[in-house]
């Protein structure tokens, strides 16, 4: 059983690591410009969109441009799915006749949704019209991970690109990474997932009553649509509650396996994707090997805290040894130790177990890989242009030692990278930081406290990690569906995004300028395992020292009352 | 002619610290408290607004009769310590720069001037000379101010200025007309135009170096600043929520512990190490008589990846020697040696000497007294292009193959084709041939070499791993300079060299991204020194050159641009090192406090503590003074640099990351034991 969990676990990686390859290397293609094989399908599209709208294909942008651009197209997301919340019950496609939004949610659902986050402080089923699910958060789930596709390649650009100015157009990147990468996919997942039973209808809910006679309500939707892009995107949303625990979500194993893999496919091909597009295939691999060795570390942790389970359970001869309460029971512990890791570390935040049930110490590591900045994997862009603020500062403080200053692909990192990376990773840590320490002193943040003790604690924390880190798993157990909480995570959300979003592209925009040194034995090396293993020492060691106290008091301190006496 | 010779590694006496620098090192330490003073370096600043928090919290313990006081107290000593000792660290490595500052004060402002007025000599103080006046000085005279010598020649001694007591020849005209006011006059007199206005002058800018009190923050340093303050703002907000958590779990967390766990987690060693380091840099470049004008040109050193290098003086030995006598056919070599020195005997060029003594000591043929030959000698010049002697009927001639071909030919004779064979092999294996002729007949050839340094070959290969590539800039020939080259192991060279040339060369290695370093003391090197990234002006130079350059070698000595790179590498080096090194101790230091914190609310923590100290004031406090001490054992680290190798970049890291990563991660494990383990020894806590 154990050695099937362990092969089950090595087959997706494995798996993962044979189509990340060639996705990232198309994606290059898709970025620099060059042909693909599937240019005669979206050329003639994209060329419409660019004439529908005026955009000028070859004018390039530096890096206060793309910044702009990338902040009135999320302003104007914003707009449009707050309204389309705060006016659903005026508007088509809503045969359930749900009420208006209330504001506070609304607003905490559209910084969600536009930043990639996908928090959902509501149920979907019981708030959400098809219109609002569709035309609203699907196409969020588009944009948002489009938008970090669109970062992560204008820092690439920056990084290769020599004594430049420009580092692309926000607006080509955007329609390249949708009409190349995202829809696609989407598409084939869909299929795939409508082929093994998610629903894909408009119907309203069925009315059904069970064999023991009780009554049953089974909500309806256009899911597999959502579903697929829910994954690619890392986005999360789910179009239940329940989301991916939900059978019309995640009815078969095979899904269970392909959501997982496709939730972490995108962000996996990056690292090669920017490996091809700096002209050293080397520096991909090794940051993707870099998050594959962190993931796996905490894979394990997980799957064997759970494994374990909690002994005071197994003390009162309940069940066997692994702590199988609030797990997805159809798939089993490897499953929901594996699908939390990879929802977590791909800033995903689609879940199919209850993470507040996890043991202590499997529910620390979701939390532990938000607080790293959502950069194992993490998520689509997200994930790499975060990885990257760590290379800068790994080379940074590392790279003195050689006796240079320290320089990233021949280019030197002086003080305005060192500011602009300074604040990103400053950020999502205050953020996380003052949010959570404000809402466990308030009454207003405790009182939505499912459990006292350290467990709440560890729910606060998780809350304002997801909302920071921009992964939107819940930990559940928090009633985070108060003005309180929807307006405070709401803020810590957009600052978590665009608080990285702006240092990065300053950082493009600051490199993208300079020479760059030829390399000689006497540069300090960025691939290989040593520099690796460098990389995964600075993430730890700066993610974990600015959260220790705060896990030490919850999660750490919980694990120990579990186990002792 | 060479005037200095190299000389490396002396003025060691200025390499310790006596007493009296501690004393001062140590007042000084306090008087950086001033807030205003602190502000510059902000880790540190954080430190002492924490003390003044803590010692706040005591004085309400004093006044409450509170329980805490004697550990608060304990604290707020040891965080006042933390910053004193950071600040110490800053003014001992100022002390010595002061010390040498203080010295060349004195030289300045005894002096006396003899300022010409048309013809008339006034007497005014060196101060109050301006730009352009002109004074005279003459033997045993000091030098009023920086100027440039307009008539005469004089013997100067330059110690005041570069420590080396050999005199040296500063005249009118030429590369060598640059005088530094405090120096002092040996012999003859000379005119001076004063080129500097007083506060200007070469002096005032050494003591201001020296002293560090124009010192700005290097690039670099501003950006690892930027790096501490962001860590240090992560901490503060890790340590000031831990109280919300801890409000939550129902206890309370004393200020100053909160103040304790704070210091001990901002990265305070190098917060309180990263000026020392800067300083103690530009201090071993002056140790080794290289003055840098900013801390940024030794940090650039670091950086160098090519080295312009001038052939002569820093590879080669500086002047040509003969080696060989290659005589034509039928001409017995004792007779073309015979001749080679007869007319040399009177060439007091190093050439001349150098052929005299290759004939002594192959034909071992003596040398002779050429008045009493009663020859006379026939100096080189530009129009023959060669020179000789005639005596008694016999006409000799050396020089350049075409001069003398020309020479025979107008005496009736022809070269003989072995002559103009040995002639080319020697051009091609980059030596200078010497024809020797008398009358009509070409007697042979002498080969005359230019000798490589020893040991520079290995040298360069050094170079090389460290990823730096040499350059040799030289006047000669593409052909001489291309068989010097290969034989001294450089990766390059720029032959037939003009200032121009140089320039050009500069800039396309720089436009492809390499940073370079040269030397260069004509006026006609200072776009070229002022276009490199790092230019080492030599002090015998021109003010011109000196002006451009971002270094003066006050030796004078080409050779040791390779040591100008060796310590801004250091110097870098350093600054990582002890940057890795703090951030490491932090983790010992949380499974010191941490556990402590909360001991009371959750006992669980103890597991936590894997140092098993004896109580959590112990362990904070343990944590506490390692945290202060640290600092001032790395004082010695600090100034004196990491030990420097020249190995490749990949060896490097490995070693500095095992020693600094590893022994960040151990040490203060160790020490905070033991820390521990002495203060609940003594009932401190």
């Amino acid at each position: 059983m154990r050695t099937m969990d362990i092969v089950q676990i090595l087959l997706y990686v494995v798996i993962l690591t044979v189509l990340a390859v060639p996705l990232g290397r198309y994606m290059a293609k898709v970025f620099s410009g060059e042909k693909t094989w599937t240019d005669p399908f979206f050329r003639p599209l994209e060329k419409l969109i660019y004439r529908l709208t005026g955009t000028e294909e070859q004018s390039e942008m530096g890096w206060k441009q793309y910044a702009g651009a990338l902040l009135i197209f999320n302003f104007c997301g914003f707009i449009v799915l707050f309204l389309l919340q705060l006016l659903q019950k005026y508007l088509p496609l809503n045969p359930q006749g749900f009420g208006t939004v209330s504001p506070d949610l609304a607003f905490n659902t559209a910084a969600s949704f536009i930043t990639n986050t996908n928090w959902q402080a509501y149920s979907g089923e019981s708030t959400m019209s098809y219109l609002v699910q569709m035309a609203g958060l699907t196409v969020q789930n588009f944009v948002s991970a489009a938008t970090g596709i669109a970062v992560v390649v204008a820092l690439t650009r920056g990084l290769a690109r020599k004594s430049a100015s420009t580092i692309g157009n926000f607006w080509v990147d955007i329609t390249r990474s949708i009409l190349w990468v995202l829809l696609p996919l989407s598409i084939i997942g869909a299929l795939i997932l409508t082929q093994q039973g998610v629903i894909q209808n408009f119907s309203t809910y069925l009315h059904l009553t069970t064999l023991d006679g009780g009554k049953q309500t089974l909500a309806m939707g256009p899911v597999a649509s959502q579903e697929a892009i829910k994954m690619f995107g890392t986005n999360g949303g789910g179009f239940f509650n329940a989301n991916s625990a939900h059978p019309f979500e995640n009815p078969t194993p095979i899904t269970n396996f392909l959501e997982m893999l496709f939730i972490l496919l995108i962000p996996a091909a990056l690292p090669f994707t920017f490996g091809r597009m700096v002209g050293n295939p080397k520096q991909g691999r090794v940051i993707f090997v870099t998050m594959l060795v962190l993931f796996l570390i905490l894979v394990g942790v997980t799957y064997s805290s759970e494994i374990f389970g909690n002994p005071n359970v197994t003390a009162l001869g309940i069940s066997g040894p692994s702590a199988m309460e609030g797990k997805e029971v159809r798939f089993g512990v490897a499953n929901s130790a594996l699908f939390a890791t990879v929802t977590t570390a791909a800033s995903c935040g689609a879940v199919n177990a209850m993470h507040d049930s996890l043991t202590p110490l499997g529910g620390m590591v979701p939390m532990l890989q938000m607080m790293l900045g959502e950069v194992v994997f993490g998520g689509v862009g997200a994930g790499l242009y975060g990885m990257l603020i760590f290379v800068i500062l790994t080379v940074f403080i590392v790279g003195l030692m050689v006796g240079r200053t320290p320089e990233y692909l021949g280019k030197k990192i002086e003080s305005w990278e060192m500011k602009m990376a300074t604040i990103a990773i400053l950020v999502p840590a205050v953020t996380i930081l003052v949010g959570s320490g404000l809402a466990s002193i308030t009454k207003a943040g405790t009182s939505s406290i499912l459990n006292p003790g350290p467990h709440g604690l560890s729910e606060i924390l998780y809350a304002f990690t997801s909302a920071a880190a921009n992964n939107g798993s819940a930990f559940a157990g928090l009633n985070a569906n108060t003005p309180f909480y929807n307006i405070a995570l709401g803020i810590a959300i957009l600052l978590g995004r665009f608080g990285i979003i702006l240092p990065v592209l300053a950082i493009a925009g600051g490199m993208v300028k300079k020479k760059a040194v030829p390399e000689g034995p006497g540069t300090f090396q960025t691939t290989g395992l040593l520099f690796g293993s460098l990389l995964a020492g600075i993430v730890i060691i700066i993610s974990a020292l600015t959260f220790f106290p705060a896990l030490a008091l919850g999660p750490i301190v919980e694990h120990l009352m579990m186990i002792g006496k | 002619m060479q005037e200095n010779v190299s000389h490396e590694g002396k003025k060691t006496s200025s390499g310790s610290f006596n007493s009296a620098m501690i004393v001062e090192a140590v007042k000084d330490a306090f008087k950086k408290l001033n807030p205003s003073i602190m502000w510059r370096n902000p880790v540190m600043f954080v430190v002492e607004a924490v003390a003044v928090l803590s010692t706040f919290f005591v004085l309400r313990d004093l006044f409450a009769h509170a329980k805490t006081l004697g550990f608060n107290l304990q604290i707020a000593i040891w965080l006042w310590i933390t910053v004193i000792f950071a600040n110490f660290s800053e003014a001992i490595a100022e002390g010595r720069g002061k010390a040498q500052a203080s010295a060349l004060r004195k030289t300045r402002s005894e002096t006396l001037a003899k300022k010409l007025d048309g013809e008339k000599i006034v007497n005014v103080p060196a101060p109050d000379l301006r730009k352009d006046d002109i004074v005279l000085v003459e033997a045993g005279d000091v030098i009023p101010g920086d100027g440039e010598v307009i008539e005469g020649i004089a013997s100067v001694d330059e110690s005041a200025v570069t420590g080396e007591s050999a005199p040296v020849i500063r005249e009118s005209g030429g590369d060598r007309s640059s005088v530094t006011g405090g120096t002092k006059v040996l012999s003859d007199w000379i005119k001076v135009r004063i080129t500097a206005n007083p506060g200007e002058t070469f002096l005032d800018r050494m003591i201001h170096l020296v002293e560090g009190a124009k010192r700005q923050k290097t690039p670099n340093e501003i950006a690892l600043t930027i790096l501490l303050l962001g860590l240090t703002i992560i901490f503060l907000l890790a340590v000031a929520t831990l109280e919300p958590y801890a409000i939550y779990s129902g206890t309370i967390v004393a200020v100053p512990v909160l103040a304790a766990l704070l210091v001990c987690l901002i990265p305070t060693t190098i917060g309180g190490l990263l000026s020392a380091i800067g300083i103690a840099g530009m201090d071993r470049l002056l140790k080794r008589n290289v003055l840098a004008m900013s801390g940024r040109a030794v940090e650039a050193a670091g950086d160098v990846n090519v080295l312009l290098l001038d052939k002569t003086g820093t590879i080669t030995l500086g002047n040509r020697m003969a080696t060989e006598f290659i005589p034509a056919s039928g001409v017995p070599a004792e007779k073309l040696a015979d001749a080679a020195q007869i007319s040399s005997l009177a060439d007091e060029t190093p050439e001349g000497r150098s052929i005299v003594i290759l004939a002594k000591e192959k034909y071992n043929i003596r040398e002779r007294d050429i008045n009493s030959l009663g020859a006379i000698f026939i100096p080189f010049s530009a129009q023959t292009r060669m020179s000789g002697v005639n005596l008694e009927g016999r006409e000799i001639r050396k020089g350049a193959t075409d001069a003398i071909e020309k020479y025979v030919r107008e005496q009736g004779g022809i070269m003989a084709p072995d002559v103009i064979t040995a002639v080319e092999d020697i051009a091609k294996k980059g030596g200078t041939p010497l024809v020797v002729a008398e009358g009509a007949q070409a007697l042979g050839v002498i080969y005359l070499k230019d000798v490589v340094k020893g040991g520079i070959k290995e040298r360069f290969a050094q170079l090389r791993k460290m990823g730096i590539k040499t350059v040799m800039i030289t006047g000669d020939n593409p052909l001489t300079a291309a068989a010097i080259a290969a034989e001294a192991g450089v990766d390059d060279f720029l032959a037939e060299a003009t200032p121009e040339a140089k320039l050009k060369l500069i800039r396309d290695y720089q436009n492809k991204g390499h940073l370079v370093a040269m030397t260069g003391d004509g006026t006609n090197d200072a776009p070229a020194l002022a276009q490199a990234d790092v230019g080492v002006a030599m002090n015998s130079g021109t003010q011109a050159a000196k002006e451009a350059g971002n270094m003066v070698d006050l030796d004078s000595n080409p050779t040791k641009l390779i040591e100008v790179v060796e310590i801004g590498k250091q110097l870098l080096m350093t600054r990582g090192s002890l940057t890795t090194f703090s951030i490491a101790n932090d983790v010992a230091k949380y499974f010191a406090i941490i556990p402590a914190l909360f001991f009371a609310t959750y006992p669980q923590l103890k597991i936590l503590n894997i140092m098993h100290l004896a109580t959590p004031q112990s362990a904070i406090l343990s944590a506490v003074i390692f945290n202060a001490l640290i600092i001032v054992a790395l004082v010695p680290l600090a100034l004196r640099g990491v030990k420097y190798q020249p190995l490749g970049a990949n060896i490097i890291l490995r070693k500095n990351l095992l020693f600094y990563g590893l022994g960040g991660l151990i040490v203060p494990f160790i020490g905070i034991k033991i820390i521990d383990l002495i203060i609940s020894a003594l009932h401190w806590a």
